[in-house]
């Protein structure tokens, strides 16, 4: 794959190598022409100067063949527009944008860029899951974040702990896919009963997830 | 009118101090304390320190009341990000943003913002003024 990485940040310089590493074709768009002096000692023509947003400059250098471009600048005002830019004029199939402010996710996604990343979310979750016990964290959201795809774990004094699914009330729009038991994954059926420890990963409506996660208070 | 404008810049401030002398409620937003020196003594509008694509910012200047969004930074993208904010988030406010690039301001234009470029415009009147010149020689 041909992917364009605007921003020559931490974020930017590292996914650039890791994409390399995989085997992908890379180029790393830096403004500041100080600091892309600096990287291109460190990645050689993978990197080129320029603003991200004027992507005519970038087209004569094939920019218009990319499959994706992932805007991962530390200002969400820009990754908006460079998106967005992209999209409009060059047509480049899929775009990413590093969002830092975590409430413009869903703005972004509105707004025509295909998808994001939050670093501030992806922590917060992973505190979550750590500290606050019986909730749910998302692993995929589906149609704009209106469905998600999450796990929860059962709590030993969960009341869920030894239930058969048949017996939970619950809520509609709401699936229970997979219940993770230690290296075991159990497509569920009625019959399946629920043990302490196990993870279950669901798929819901927002509204039915809240209603959901009441089951494991 | 209630008008929020986002930017004290040159452009902001003396729009600002237009529409309140014409007894218009104005709010401006800027991040830079600094800058709301431009609005001088007179002006009697309110000021909102923060950063002008965050919706809570937006909120406290009164964005839900506001009849128009001026958008007016010297940064074309945050005048782009906080006009689709407005645009997405609070639908009454009539939205007009000003954008120096003329590559982003035909690609915006597309996406149905109301955008004002005045580098076009500024280049149009240069023309004009050549033109003249060229007139008058002959």
């Amino acid at each position: 794959m041909y992917v364009i990485v605007v921003g020559g940040g931490q974020v930017g310089v590292n996914l650039t190598k890791l994409l390399q590493s995989e085997g992908h074709e890379v180029l790393l768009v830096e403004k500041d022409p100080a600091r892309y002096y600096r990287l291109s000692d460190e990645l050689g023509e993978a990197v080129i100067q320029g603003d991200g947003t004027d992507l005519a400059s970038l087209m004569d250098m094939g920019a218009n063949r990319a499959d994706v471009l992932a805007a991962v600048t530390g200002a969400d005002q820009d990754n908006l527009v460079i998106c967005q830019m992209a999209k409009i004029l060059y047509f480049i199939p899929k775009t990413i944008a590093r969002v830092n402010d975590p409430k413009n996710e869903d703005l972004f996604q509105q707004l025509g860029v295909d998808a994001t990343v939050s670093s501030t979310r992806i922590i917060g979750n992973l505190i979550e899951e750590k500290i606050d016990t019986g909730s749910a964290v998302p692993l995929l959201a589906l149609g704009r974040g209106q469905v998600e795809i999450f796990k929860t774990t059962v709590e030993p004094e969960s009341a869920l702990a030894k239930k058969k699914i048949s017996k939970i009330k619950l809520p509609e729009d709401c699936i229970i896919m997979a219940v993770l038991r230690g290296s075991e994954v159990l497509i569920p059926k009625g019959e399946t009963q629920l043990k302490e420890d196990d993870i279950l990963v669901t798929l819901a409506t927002l509204k039915a997830k809240e209603e959901f996660r009441k089951l494991f208070m | 009118m209630n008008v929020v404008i986002l930017g004290s810049s040159r452009v902001g401030a003396l729009i600002a101090q237009h529409l309140t002398s014409q007894g218009h409620a104005v709010s401006v937003v800027d991040w830079n304390a600094e800058s709301f020196r431009r609005l001088g003594k007179e002006f009697h509008g309110r000021t909102v320190l923060g950063n002008g694509i965050d919706e809570a910012v937006l909120r406290k200047a009164g964005i839900e009341q506001a009849d128009a969004f001026l958008a007016v930074t010297n940064s074309d993208n945050t005048n782009l990000m906080s006009a689709q904010v407005v645009q997405v988030r609070f639908k009454g406010a009539n939205v007009i943003v000003r954008i120096y690039d003329p590559q982003r301001a035909q690609a915006f234009r597309e996406l149905g913002l109301n955008i004002i470029c005045p580098t076009t415009s500024v280049v149009a009147e240069l023309e004009r003024e050549l033109n003249k010149r060229k007139e008058a020689a002959k």
